[in-house]
């Protein structure tokens, strides 16, 4: 026979356990503020600095090239916007399909024969690739091994090597969160491999492979890197390819190290208009991901 | 069978709106006489399975009658279900795995060199342990989805569909939320789902891997009854942990122990009389 009290002793939490518990807590939670600081500061700095140079005229026009005297306009950074969206278009137009494809051999064909380890080691050593050094390999590739000048699309080809990896990777892992039962059913009702692909396992996966596309997009939208030695750096808006073509990072690049505060400042806008731009995507995606899975 | 009638009544709410022709020929066997396919007998020839180097199934001979149940009981690990997977070649997709010998359809070897393994999927179908509707996929889209993946033509998608959600004793159930995701039915009723699936395609064959396994028992006993009626178009494998269940729905069972086929014969013989030691074993309850 035990006592209530006796009960209440042996079933209630001890001091010490007490104790524990409130320290193991409040390390958590100064780990994540800690964490938190930089971002918070970075957004702060983005807004505080950058909303000051957004007007019409910042969207609207071109850079002028002017960066010395206060009596004529500095100009936006039109190109620079539409550029980069025309170079991570194509750059994401080459490498998501071939990414994706990689990444469904790689789970529904390849396996774990040898041919598919190793070409995830080698996916694996590309994700670990300076960024730079796919610029040097475009730029000695293409521009010094056909004495040729700079382009938007070797610019993109750069970045579509970058993204590569970061698309197959990711697409690979949401790949084989598909479960192995709903392949073996749809073989089971008489498809065929390619159907069971394309109508169950991609439809299947599709919000995680958005998101890991997006991950490679947001990743290449924000390299300088890359493009320094590929698509070259050029004022006007352009919609040529084949021509040089400016870039947010590139803009950002050039402003930055100027010494008129008035480029400063646009370099700070341009880089809270990169952050919108890709924060806007991913909206876009993730509404439209959701939209799919059901309908 | 008599203290199963109740619920049935009470679950079935096709029932009360059918003027009952009679009591053993029930509604979704009428709905589906339009096309009413017999079921083909299916025969194992010396019939082994491996993986890799290990043979989980030693050599069977066994003869599915046509538009009858089979039963196949046996403790876990003896091949019941690499044995059915066999049937329709499903064994094969296992990396690794293959298997020997002859499986006849209706005196056709679906193991022939020359054979289209989708062509035999297509006429011998499938219900598998855990109830697995395509997630992004309507419940409409889920039984259309293997008329669709087959490619066998659009025409008359809808009355296909409602065809099939009749054999499966689901259309009452679900008609009107066909547009809702498949896989916010009931368990049961994802079970169902997956037979309507199945049935879509008018196989010949259907085989059961525990299909109630993952069920509660009033949603098994709906699954039995549905047994009964889809007999009467297509020939039955089930393969069963539970025994109480083989006896409820096979004409005839199988009792198979270590990748051997011990014994087989009709479902009465077989828990009453069998003629193996270890049959008998096994259906007591010495073992297993």
């Amino acid at each position: 026979m035990s006592t209530n009290a006796q009960m209440l002793e042996r079933f209630s939490v001890s001091p010490g356990r007490r104790r524990k518990d409130r320290i193991a807590r409040n390390s958590i939670m100064l780990a994540t503020a800690i964490a938190l600081v930089p971002l918070a500061l970075i957004i702060y700095y983005l807004l505080s600095k950058g909303l000051g140079s957004w007007s019409v005229d910042f969207f609207t026009t071109d850079p002028t090239g002017n960066t010395f005297f206060a009596s004529s306009s500095i100009g936006g950074i039109k190109s620079a916007i539409l550029g980069t969206i025309e170079i991570v278009a194509l750059a994401s137009a080459l490498a998501v399909p071939l990414g994706l494809g990689v990444a469904v051999w790689l789970v529904e064909y390849g396996k774990s024969s040898r041919f598919a380890q190793t070409v995830r080691f080698f996916v694996d050593v590309l994700t670990g690739v300076p960024s730079i050094m796919f610029g040097l390999f475009i730029y000695i590739a293409l521009i010094v091994g056909t004495g040729s000048s700079y382009a938007a699309y070797k610019g993109a080809f750069a970045l579509a090597l970058l993204m590569l990896p970061v698309v197959t990777r990711s697409a690979e892992v949401v790949l084989l969160l598909v479960p192995g039962s709903l392949r073996e059913s749809a073989l089971a009702l008489g498809a065929a491999a390619l159907e069971v692909i394309f109508r169950i396992v991609l439809p299947t996966a599709a919000p995680g492979l958005v998101t890991g596309v997006l991950l490679a997009v947001a990743r290449a939208a924000g390299e300088t890197a890359p493009l320094l030695f590929t698509a070259g750096a050029t004022l006007k808006t352009n919609f040529n390819l084949s021509g040089f073509m400016n870039s947010l990072p590139m803009q950002i690049y050039t402003d930055v190290t100027s010494p008129t505060t008035a480029v400063v400042n646009r370099a700070w806008g341009a880089a809270l208009t990169l952050v919108v731009m890709i924060l806007l995507l991913n909206l876009v995606a993730r509404l439209l991901a959701r939209r799919s899975s059901l309908g | 069978m008599n203290s199963d009638e109740p619920p049935t009544q009470m679950l079935d709410p096709r029932q009360s709106q059918t003027p009952k022709p009679s009591q053993v020929s029930p509604a979704a066997g009428a709905h589906s006489r339009a096309n009413v396919r017999d079921g083909l007998a299916v025969k194992l020839e010396k019939l082994r399975a491996f993986y890799g180097v290990a043979e989980q199934v030693k050599g069977i001979d066994l003869d599915f009658h046509a538009n009858e149940v089979t039963a196949i009981i046996g403790p876990s690990g003896c091949g019941k279900s690499t044995m059915v997977r066999c049937i329709n070649r499903m064994h094969e997709e296992v990396p690794g795995a293959r298997a020997e010998g002859k499986v006849l359809l209706d005196d056709f070897d679906i193991y022939d060199p020359s054979v289209d393994v989708v062509a035999v999927r297509r006429a011998i179908g499938m219900v598998f342990q855990k109830p697995n509707p395509f997630p992004t996929m309507s419940v409409f889209d889920n039984v259309a989805a293997g008329l669709r993946l087959a490619s066998r033509g659009r025409g008359d998608l809808q009355h296909k569909v409602e065809t099939a959600l009749r054999g499966a004793g689901l259309w009452e159930e679900v008609k009107d939320r066909l547009s809702e995701p498949g896989a916010g039915l009931s368990g049961g009723q994802q079970q169902r789902l997956c037979i309507a699936r199945s049935l879509a395609v008018e196989p010949e064959v259907i085989l059961m891997d525990e299909p109630c396994s993952a069920l509660d028992p009033i949603a098994t006993l709906k699954i039995e009854e549905l047994i009964d009626q889809l007999k009467l178009r297509v020939t039955i494998v089930i393969v069963t942990h539970n025994m109480q269940q083989a006896a409820r729905v096979a004409d005839r069972t199988a009792f198979m122990l270590s990748g051997e086929l011990v014994e087989v014969g009709p479902t009465q013989q077989i828990f009453t009389n069998p003629s193996d030691s270890r049959t008998e074993e096994y259906v007591t309850g010495k073992f297993g």
